[in-house]
């Protein structure tokens, strides 16, 4: 029989997922590694890891990689695409990550234009420390450490990566994609494809932000996180392309 | 080779650009603020990059991105800002990046005050960030040493694949200096060390999980984690054979100064004139603040030196404590400081010897 499809070999074979069941770090990685073998760059692939469950993914991609301090990795990709020019340089961040402690790298990298990629997970929590209020949790959504919800009171509200970093001038693609579905799969995959062409083609700073879930510390089974998504996170997070240069 | 008249931190930058480095990232602060203006007018000469940060902490990261890259890479900045950089510098520590830093110090604590100071030693030589990390500290005392240790700690920093820090302070680094400059590496030369590096660098190979590039401040493991830090110790226990240091006059002398950087500078002109006055003096001068010389507190005849004296721009006092190390109660140590932005004062030094020598 022929073998039409299978795993990308930018996972190392014999590596067994650690991730939590319904987590989608490991459907994003698989995107991943299927664009750069389809565009055969993964020996050009250099990929800043973010800190948190992004971060565990240096046990699992057989590509080049490094990890930034929490909230760096915009800076230090910076660093490594203006002096390896040569390289396909993307940073792979969680939302505390690119969009709390990571701000002003994140938007200073942006309105620099640099010609890197940013893939940016958004699920509206912490995810390995154990369920915290990310800037991204939905109003009213429950986390350790807004145990009655966030309160836009306290805590103002949610924040929108794609939306702010539209205000810059730079920037060449920001888009806002999901996992939830199939459809939404495929095209999380063609907006990766087209932010790496991007950076190809010296177009400038790049995002993907992946709307997906995190059932372990939504306390939703994977199945329901997904119902979740498309209720509660899409209505504040709309797809589409917000950019395109 | 001749002789040109430079600004320390110009200088300091200059010698970077002729050891090879092709990348700079930094932010402004006072008074280190020449290093990268030279730098941003440098660097696109020689095909180098720079790019002024958001911040000190995205500064350091961009050189953590940069030297992961393979290439000769440096950020500066002062008191303040260094402390704002520990994160990067601590995260270059654990992923073995190599990297050069210059602290061009300033008073403090806090902002603490923009003209020069010793504040920082503690932070120098023990601390420089979280995790027990180790670093080659050079101490320079005019600008010609500045220069020398800033060329040379390039090479420190590949052959460990370690950050080297550069601890100057203020008048270093604004004080202008005739200055013999190192030899500018060729184009050649500075592709050879990028080259050399590709192994391991972060810049993309071919497929193959074992040789991948992965460059980690840390690990998951925690056997891998426990290796890590036992190759650093190995590393840290290897600079023995690294360690600089000045001994000016210390054989016979009655009082032995101690000083580092700009202390030790002034220290040595009070020595002759000390000398020429009839007292015995000596002077004692870590050029590495880390490691650090405790073995030449040996080389003093305790028979005949009635007292150490401790001079440093630090109150309280820093340096003392490694000076207390290697003098170990043989004689005593007498401290001379000065603080907040003050420069240590030629007199304020004879004066403080004098005092030892007349029993006072």
């Amino acid at each position: 029989m022929e073998k039409i499809y299978g795993r990308t070999k930018t996972i190392q074979e014999d590596k067994v997922s650690g991730f939590c069941p319904g987590c989608m770090h490991s459907t994003v990685i698989k995107l991943i590694g299927e664009v750069l073998e389809e565009m055969d760059l993964v020996d050009k692939a250099a990929c800043v890891l973010g800190i948190g469950c992004c971060g565990l993914h240096m046990d699992y991609i057989a590509y080049d990689n490094t990890t930034a301090p929490h909230g760096r990795a915009c800076a230090v990709a910076t660093g490594m695409k203006r002096t390896s020019p040569d390289s396909l340089v993307f940073t792979y961040q969680g939302d505390g990550d690119f969009a709390s402690i990571g701000l002003a790298e994140s938007i200073s990298a942006a309105n620099r234009g640099e010609n890197i990629t940013v893939i940016f997970i958004n699920n509206g929590i912490y995810g390995m420390t154990g369920g915290q209020m990310a800037p991204t949790t939905l109003v009213g959504m429950k986390a350790t450490t807004a145990p009655k919800g966030r309160d836009p009171k306290e805590h103002g509200y949610p924040m929108h990566m794609c939306e702010i970093l539209n205000q810059l001038t730079a920037p060449a693609y920001l888009v806002r994609t999901s996992c939830n579905n199939p459809a939404n799969v495929n095209k999380t995959k063609q907006a990766i494809h087209k932010a790496f062409q991007n950076q190809l083609d010296g177009k400038g700073f790049s995002m993907v932000e992946i709307v997906t879930s995190c059932p372990t510390n939504w306390g939703l089974d994977p199945m329901k996180s997904l119902d979740y998504i498309e209720e509660k996170m899409l209505p504040e997070f709309p797809l589409g392309v917000i950019r395109d240069r | 080779m001749a002789r040109v008249f430079m600004k320390g931190c110009e200088a300091i930058a200059e010698a970077a650009v002729r050891a090879g480095c092709r990348f700079f990232a930094g932010y402004p602060i006072t008074p280190q603020n020449e290093i990268p203006e030279y730098f941003s007018r440098r660097l696109p000469e020689v095909g180098g990059v720079f790019v002024q940060g958001e911040s000190e902490v995205a500064s350091v990261n961009m050189v953590y991105g940069a030297a992961s890259a393979g290439t000769r890479s440096m950020t500066s900045s002062s008191s303040p800002g260094i402390a704002l950089k520990s994160e990067g510098i601590s995260y270059c520590a654990a992923a073995r990046i190599p990297m050069v830093y210059a602290n061009i110090s300033r008073g403090g604590p806090g902002v603490g005050s923009i003209q020069p100071a010793q504040m920082d030693y503690f932070q120098a030589t023990k601390a420089s960030g979280n995790g027990g990390f180790q670093m080659l500290v050079f101490a320079p005392s005019t600008v010609q040493e500045a220069v020398d240790m800033t060329y040379k700690a390039f090479d420190y920093a590949d052959r460990d694949r370690n950050p080297v820090l550069i601890l100057a302070d203020g008048v270093i680094g604004t004080m202008m200096e005739p200055v013999v400059l190192p030899e500018m590496k060729s184009d050649e030369e500075v592709a050879a060390i990028k080259a050399s590096k590709q192994g391991w660098a972060c810049v993309g190979h071919q497929l193959d999980y074992a040789n991948r590039s992965w460059i980690q401040p840390g690990q998951w493991s925690t056997l891998k984690m426990q290796e890590a830090n036992e190759d650093a110790a190995a590393l840290y226990e290897s600079w023995k054979k690294d360690v600089q240091v000045e001994e000016y006059q210390v054989a016979d002398a009655e009082i032995v100064l101690t000083a580092y950087g700009i202390s030790a500078r002034i220290c040595k002109s009070a020595v002759d004139l000390l000398r020429a006055q009839g007292i015995k003096a000596g002077l004692i001068r870590p050029i590495t603040v880390h490691p650090f010389p405790y073995e030449s507190y040996d080389h003093i005849d305790y028979n005949k030196c009635k007292a150490v004296l401790d001079v440093e721009m630090s109150i309280p006092a820093q340096f003392v404590t490694d000076v207390a190390v290697g003098v170990k109660d043989r004689c005593p140590i007498e401290t001379c400081l000065c603080s907040g932005g003050n420069i240590m004062s030629r007199d304020k030094v004879i004066a403080a010897a004098k005092k030892i020598m007349e029993g006072k």
